[in-house]
């Protein structure tokens, strides 16, 4: 495969997860090695063993997960590995005078004295596009770097990677992200299960365009959907408090209904309590105050066993940690929750006749593409381990389901067909509790939207007056 | 398809038997480093196994601990604990076992064996179950509280089998239980050797562990537990619940395991039982891969080389110690199955290394 990237533009690199956006970039910052063909840079071929080759080159890699060290400053962060010493002293105010100086050229506002630590997620951000720049990086790679912003640091990262290629920098962009590409990017590169499948530019080609050609196939990028009917309350969470695994208030006095035949979304910043909510409606986390009722029956201390029993689904926001068990097959992941209940089991012994068939109606519904239920599901693609998830929780008929990062790491395609049921759930009586940092996905599922920051509810919106930038700013808190 | 088939094979089959024989080979070189010749000592180690008269049946007879262990430990492996105190359930169910098979007298043996079993096993459950519960309930590793707790049960051992009226029997010249009720004790299923029906149970029980852990919902949660906490937990399964129950299954079969061995073999418990044994055990569970089929030849390979140890130290002078070389050489080749990848890797042509240079462009027009 060959890619072309320009000084002084944006190019992005657009794939959905899998298709080798990161390994290409990886082979470029040295932390792959190809098995052949070559790297020319700036009209040389060039051999990069590892990251200080790439680092000597002038190329620079923010990865998607921070390299950072957190009780450090900004300064120590950045000069780490490369310090400005007086006899083996750091000189750490020549380094904080460069990183202010860095910082005013290219609009990346950091006091280099903060420790990492106190920063937001936005900010580290910039530590590392700063850290970049600071070792002379010609070349930046940013590897999906919007996933974990706020509608308004996107805009302000925007900014950043502009004034960078008005310098005559390049920037490569990786995302999976269709509207960014279109706003940022000079020329695009779409890859599909590792190979180039088209070079154009926002100019050449749509949304629909890329969406395609990234898929293989035309999609659907509007969830169709009629407007929500809502029956009887079924979920009522109650002035609830939660704590996270250090003991801090993780939910906050948080209460909040939802409805058959409706989908709530609540949107926010990733580590807002999320996570923690999702876990204490569940019953896998003890609830501090407040109270949970599933249609007027009080679960808030229920286990997790009588949650699932009581019409409860879960499709938990982390898939490799609590969704599925990689090592067990397809079917055996679809009974997980059921496993030990008739037809699955008569006594202590299993029934594999019914868990076959059952498990094989499940594949056919919900279009897992598997070779058999036998097949162990690390070999299924992200897409296909999401899908089974979705169709365990959805198979046993719930009257509310709590839908955590339904389709987070999952292809397009996926991503699609889990909206669909979703909505189409919805529309059978099903109550939704949607949690995502994905706000595209809150906006175009939900028929209310509730927005979360440190743990409280700010605000919930119906879904016509839910516009993106007053929902972005109260995802920051500022509202 | 085949490429699962073909690295089932070599897991289960293929590292397994090199590592015996590489074990072998390793082995030999201590035994030239110590004088002697490899051959004959292991020719002395075959015959003393399986061709010198009853040899064949004693192997068995050493099999059947090591084939109870195997199942203790390859059950907790299975559920992700490391169960390093079968030693400790092997003499609480052996001291259970026999108080219960002493003191019970004039019933028929099919009633008599069974209770003796039946107590044994309860005590090795007992007992495994606390190192279960701490970590339940405190997250205490297994690994530490079953060592401490192996420990505690030879203290408790020693000190009820020497303290009279505990479980000294009286006039005796070495500390140690009272004898078994005959009807109690196992008997022998071939006529001229010690081989007795403890053999047999252990026989059974490596497809009814099976059983459990393939064909239940309790070997179902206690894959699920040991593949993914995370996962069982959000199903609902109680992941506290089932290490306790697994340990206490464990357990069981190692109390299993000491009962058997005093009731086919010493009759009686003095504190020095086990030998062993339930160390010996993770390296047979090891050996076979947790798998419960597996832990029968492991077993037999461990029941030979321990009974052809001796022989081979009488006829060679080899020392027979040299076995637990050979051992301990096996369990590293089987830790390790990338050694005999490589091993195997050696043996083969060099793979093929032609670099293919691919720079044409799959680009159909969008």
């Amino acid at each position: 495969m060959d890619l072309v990237v320009d000084w002084g533009q944006v190019h992005a690199l657009l794939g959905e997860n899998g298709a080798g956006k990161s390994t290409l970039m990886n082979v470029v910052y040295g932390l792959v090695r190809p098995d052949s063909g070559e790297i020319i840079f700036d009209g040389k071929p060039v051999q990069i063993k590892g990251p200080l080759d790439a680092i000597k080159l002038g190329i620079g890699m923010v990865h998607q997960h921070f390299m950072l060290i957190p009780p450090l400053t900004v300064a120590e962060n950045i000069v780490l590995g490369n310090e400005v010493a007086n006899a083996g002293v750091v000189d750490l105010d020549e380094a904080s005078k460069k990183v202010d100086e860095l910082s005013r050229r290219f609009h990346l506002e950091v006091n280099p004295r903060e420790r990492i630590a106190d920063l937001s997620v936005g900010i580290q951000q910039r530590v590392e596009i700063l850290k970049a720049l600071y070792r002379g990086a010609r070349l930046l790679i940013l590897d999906e770097p919007t996933a974990v912003l706020t509608p308004q640091e996107i805009r302000g990262l925007f900014e950043v990677v502009r004034a960078l290629t008005a310098e005559g920098k390049a920037v490569i962009f990786i995302t999976h992200k269709l509207a960014e590409v279109m706003e940022i990017a000079n020329s695009i590169t779409v890859m599909r299960r590792g190979k180039v499948v088209a070079t154009t530019s926002p100019a050449e080609a749509t949304p629909a365009d890329l969406a395609r050609m990234m898929v293989g196939r035309p999609v659907l990028l509007r969830v169709d959907k009629k407007p929500a009917e809502p029956g009887k309350g079924i979920l009522a969470i109650d002035d609830l408090v939660v704590m996270d695994d250090r003991h801090h208030v993780a939910v906050d006095h948080l209460s909040l209904d939802v409805r058959a035949g409706e989908i709530v979304g609540v949107a926010g910043v990733e580590g807002n309590g999320q996570n923690e909510l999702v876990e204490a409606l569940m019953g896998l986390r003890p609830i501090r105050g407040g109270a949970v009722r599933i249609e007027g029956s009080d679960i808030s201390h229920a286990t997790t066993h009588e949650h699932l029993r009581s019409g409860l689904g879960l499709i938990p926001p982390d898939r490799h940690r609590m969704g599925v068990v990689l090592e067990l097959s397809v079917a055996d992941n679809l009974v997980l929750d059921d496993h030990d209940h008739p037809p699955f089991a008569r006594w202590f012994i299993r029934q594999f006749d019914a868990i076959r068939d059952y498990a094989n109606k499940l594949i056919k519904t919900f279009d897992i593409r598997v070779q058999g239920p036998d097949q162990p599901v690390s070999s299924l693609s992200g897409g296909n381990q999401q899908k089974l998830v979705v169709a365990r929780e959805l198979g046993t008929l719930p009257k509310l389901l709590i839908a955590g990062q339904p389709t987070r790491g999952v292809d397009v395609g996926s991503i699609e067909f889990i909206h669909r049921q979703l909505v189409s759930e919805r529309d059978k009586g099903l109550a939704v509790l949607l949690v995502s940092s994905e706000l595209d996905e809150v906006l175009s599922l939900s028929d209310r939207v509730a927005v979360i920051y440190r743990g409280k509810l700010v605000a919930v919106l119906d879904a016509k007056d839910a516009d993106r930038d007053r929902i972005g700013l109260l995802m920051a808190g500022a509202a | 398809m085949s490429s699962r088939v073909t690295r089932w094979a070599f897991n289960a089959v293929l590292v397994p038997l090199v590592s015996v024989l590489s074990g072998f080979l390793v082995g030999a070189i201590a035994i030239v480093a110590a004088g002697a010749d490899p051959t004959q000592a292991y020719l002395a180690l075959f015959q003393g196994a399986f061709t010198n008269h009853n040899a064949f049946a004693e192997t068995l007879v050493s099999t059947t601990p090591y084939a109870l262990l195997g199942l203790a430990v390859a059950l907790g492996f299975r559920a992700g604990l490391f169960n390093i105190g079968a030693e400790g359930q092997f003499y609480i169910g052996s001291l259970t076992g026999i108080f219960v098979a002493y003191s019970i007298h004039g019933l028929p043996a099919v009633i008599e064996i069974p209770l003796g079993l039946l107590a044994g096993m309860a005590g090795g459950a007992l007992w495994a179950s606390i190192a279960g519960a701490l970590k339940a309930r405190f997250g205490a590793h297994e690994v530490i509280t079953t060592i401490m707790l192996n420990y505690v049960s030879f203290q408790v051992a020693s000190y009820l089998v020497d303290t009279p009226g505990r479980m000294l029997a009286p006039h005796v010249s070495t500390p140690r239980t009272p004898d078994a009720d005959p009807n109690a004790i196992l008997p022998i299923i071939l006529s001229g050797s010690r081989l007795h029906l403890g053999f047999i149970v252990a026989l059974l029980m490596v497809p009814a562990v099976w059983f459990l852990i393939e064909r239940t919902t309790i070997g179902f949660r206690l894959r699920a537990v040991g593949f993914n906490q995370g996962a069982a937990r959000t199903a609902g399964i109680s992941v506290g619940w089932t290490i306790v129950l697994t340990m206490a299954l464990s357990g069981a079969l190692a109390g299993l395991a000491g009962i058997v061995q005093v009731l086919g073999v010493n009759f009686h418990m003095t504190d020095t039982v086990a030998a062993g044994y339930g160390f010996d055990a993770i390296a047979v569970a090891l050996l076979a891969r947790s798998n419960p089929w597996g832990v029968l030849p492991a077993a037999f390979l461990f029941g030979a080389l321990h009974n052809g140890a001796s022989f081979m130290q009488l006829q060679t002078q080899v020392s027979a110690d040299l076995i637990s070389i050979v051992q301990a050489l096996v369990i590293i080749f089987v830790a390790a199955p990338s050694i005999v990848a490589f091993l195997l890797r050696l043996r083969r042509a060099p793979a093929e290394t032609v670099a293919i240079t691919q720079r044409g462009v799959d680009t159909p027009a969008a």
